[in-house]
């Protein structure tokens, strides 16, 4: 059951998606009502499926890739509604709906059990652990999105009337630079906690020497940039290209980190 | 229902004219009165603004609208041939509904005259002179306004250069609310801007001049505070907003001060409106991320791209006023019908009533219950009957068989014959003198 949930929740997000598109062209308020209505009923399915996982699930239930996605594209969701009912902007929904629907799609191509051979750890301590560092890249993705956001506005307002086309209706440059400053220091302590957490985990089981490890290494590496990106905007104020390209640094690092799983010894996704 | 328009408006009437025709918001009920005792008019409203004077009504054939200018206002008929336009019918609605969604308007999508539709149309109906056929005609003109207003975005862009400069600060910081403005340079352009900012929301206006004495008395206007020209580099730091509009003959505000004010700001941005020739900022200035720099030719280019983004919208908007034109017609003719209704539902109830009195004697005692039965089933009988002769009627209400359908059932029930004045005249615009 929890993949037939997946899939209904997939296919709204794919009506949302559409949406999301066709408001590029038109600024009808039934696209993004449509968009909304859609994001948000996939949620409840996607979320029903989520629960699903954990109460059938012997192991940690965020262990295997296609589970990581699902909940990665269950938490950009969450924060893509909750950015819309302050802000009232669904701008963010160009970048989002593709992606949440790339990995809702990914997610679901695979069964979404257990291999029983998880069961190496605490259940808990993972998903904490996992839970924690995606709520922390949730929050680096939207800021990343909102400096590419940032950037256009910017680029939109120094064009000085010429025609900006699609991207005419941004929320204002404060708008944008706020939702991405809110993101950062959101995301901060979430990343923070992950990656202790984590640490805690792998010395438990594998001692001082996971320190060596590559994703343990690119992972430090991104909190280090991510710490230097929110030190560096809330006491020089970096906004636009600055911020952007650390943004982006700190995003490229955060997928060399998952690539890196890959390489790794003490840090890998059970096979699905 | 004959729907007659008559006015002169900014398009038929130059101001001289129009000045003459105008009527003052205290003296409307009184202007809506003599209206509606004009000789065959049913119901009237005036509509008077600083671009138009309209009178809307509901007239019987013998109306005639003309009088009512020369009458009220005291001016000849001769001094308005030629300026007025004349709507009848489905032309009538169709004006109403442009003038409504603001498509006739001087500065298209402007907002206020919705405003004042609404207003004329609560005076006219608070006097009585507007409650059937109007009422519904105004009604619907307002949702049809509304319905422009959020489908297309004719009156979403701002096409004035101060509004244009209001327009990107907010595209910048998202509200002027709790933002300081600050004026370099006194003159009259530097204090229609700094009006428009603050009607905005902005909360400080700091203003500097060489001439020290002209900004104090700007700052006093709009009660903000004049700085010593001395000041100027180190006041602008403190701006959101810097308007220039000085007579330096070289830029105040180069690249240098623009790094400088940066860095002082912490990377907030800035945006420098320059409305002086020659320019009092200089072009480089823009250059920096997080500086915005808009000349005197940059915000007329916008108002230019936002008055032709005005156009097309207002092209979308034409057709939704004539896809409710039409709506409204088919309402309007389903209309006539209803006085045939009423009559044969009045009669067949007639017709009840007295065969139930008849046999309620021979009946004797009956209970509540069977008398509340006896009603159900009769009343069920007539519905039944009358059931295909009135969705026939409501079907083809707006068909050329209508007025024959009609006929035939008022002679098969043997109804009165309709009252004339009710029936509405052939639709179309009857003559337009502008």
């Amino acid at each position: 059951m929890p993949l037939f949930w997946l899939r209904v929740a997939l296919t709204l997000y794919g009506i949302g998606l559409l949406g999301a598109v066709m408001s590029l062209w038109t600024n009808r308020s039934t696209l993004t009502r449509v968009m909304l209505g859609a994001a948000g009923s996939g949620m409840v399915f996607h979320f029903v499926s989520l629960t699903e996982i954990v109460m059938l699930s012997d192991t940690a239930a965020l262990s295997s890739l296609h589970q990581i996605e699902s909940f990665l594209a269950f938490l950009l969701m969450t924060f893509f509604l909750v950015i819309y009912g302050v802000y009232k902007t669904v701008s963010p929904g160009i970048a989002v709906f593709p992606l949440v629907f790339l990995l809702t799609l990914s997610a679901q191509t695979s069964a979404l059990s257990n291999d029983a051979s998880a069961s190496q750890v605490s259940n808990s301590w993972v998903n904490m652990h996992v839970g924690l560092i995606l709520i922390g890249y949730s929050a680096l993705i939207f800021s990343f999105f909102a400096s590419i956001l940032y950037l256009i506005q910017e680029k939109n307002l120094k064009a000085k009337g010429k025609k900006s086309g699609v991207w005419s209706r941004l929320p204002a440059l404060a708008t944008i630079d706020e939702i991405g400053y809110r993101c950062l220091v959101f995301g901060f302590p979430f990343m923070t906690f992950g990656l202790i957490s984590g640490s805690v985990l792998a010395e438990a089981r594998f001692g001082p020497g996971f320190f060596r490890d590559p994703t343990i290494l690119s992972a430090i590496v991104m909190w280090v940039l991510y710490t230097i990106l929110l030190y560096a905007r809330w006491s020089a104020g970096w906004r636009g290209k600055r911020a952007a390209y650390m943004a982006a640094c700190a995003f490229c690092t955060a997928l060399v980190v998952l690539a890196a799983n890959g390489l790794s010894s003490v840090h890998r996704f059970v096979s699905p | 229902m004959n729907f007659k328009l008559i006015g002169i408006n900014h398009n038929s009437a130059p101001l001289e004219v129009r000045e003459r025709l105008s009527v003052p918001e205290a003296r409307l009920p009184e202007a809506v009165r003599y209206l509606v005792e004009q000789p065959g008019v049913e119901e009237g409203m005036v509509l008077s603004t600083c671009n138009r004077v309209e009178v809307l009504t509901t007239v019987r054939q013998e109306a005639d609208l003309r009088k009512f200018f020369p009458g009220y206002f005291g001016v000849s008929q001769d001094s308005l041939d030629g300026h007025w336009y004349e709507f009848e019918q489905r032309d009538a609605v169709r004006h109403v509904f442009r003038v409504a969604s603001s498509l006739d308007s001087m500065v298209v999508g402007e907002p206020q005259i919705l405003g004042q539709v609404k207003e004329a149309y609560a005076v006219a109906r608070g006097i009585g002179a507007v409650h059937s056929a109007l009422d519904a005609l105004l009604s619907r003109a307002f949702a049809v306004a509304k319905r422009v207003r959020s489908e297309t975005a004719v009156g979403s862009s701002s096409i004035s250069i101060s509004a244009v400069a209001v327009q990107l600060a907010e595209k910048i910081f998202g509200s002027l609310q709790g933002r300081t403005v600050f004026l370099v340079g006194a003159g009259k352009m530097a204090e229609l801007a700094a009006r428009h900012l603050t009607a905005n929301g902005a909360a400080r206006l700091l203003v500097c001049n060489r001439t020290h004495e002209r900004a104090v008395r700007l700052a006093e206007i709009f009660g903000g505070e004049a700085i010593p020209y001395e000041r100027l580099y180190e006041t602008a730091e403190c701006a959101d907003i810097v308007l220039t509009s000085t007579g330096a003959p070289d830029p105040i505000f180069r690249r240098e001060h623009g790094e400088m004010l940066l860095s002082r700001r912490r990377n907030r941005p800035m945006f420098f409106v320059d409305i002086a020739v020659p320019r009092n900022v200089h072009p480089d200035v823009n250059k920096l991320d997080g500086m915005f720099v808009y000349d005197v030719d940059d915000l007329q280019l916008v108002a230019d791209s936002n008055s032709a983004e005005r156009r097309k919208e207002a092209q979308r908007a034409e057709q939704i006023v004539e896809t409710e034109v039409e709506r409204f017609a088919a309402r309007m003719k389903s209309l006539h019908v209803v006085p045939t209704i009423l009559s044969l539902q009045e009669y067949c109830e007639t017709i009840r009533q007295a065969e139930i009195d008849r046999i309620r004697g021979r009946l004797g005692k009956i209970s509540p219950e069977q008398e509340a039965a006896i009603e159900a089933m009769t009343r069920g009988i007539i519905n039944k009957l009358l059931h295909t002769p009135i969705t026939t009627l409501k079907s083809t209400a707006a068909s050329p068989e209508a007025a024959t359908i009609e006929d035939v059932i008022r002679r098969i029930f043997n109804l009165e014959p309709k009252n004339l004045d009710s029936k509405s005249g052939n639709s179309g615009r009857k003559k337009t003198e502008d």
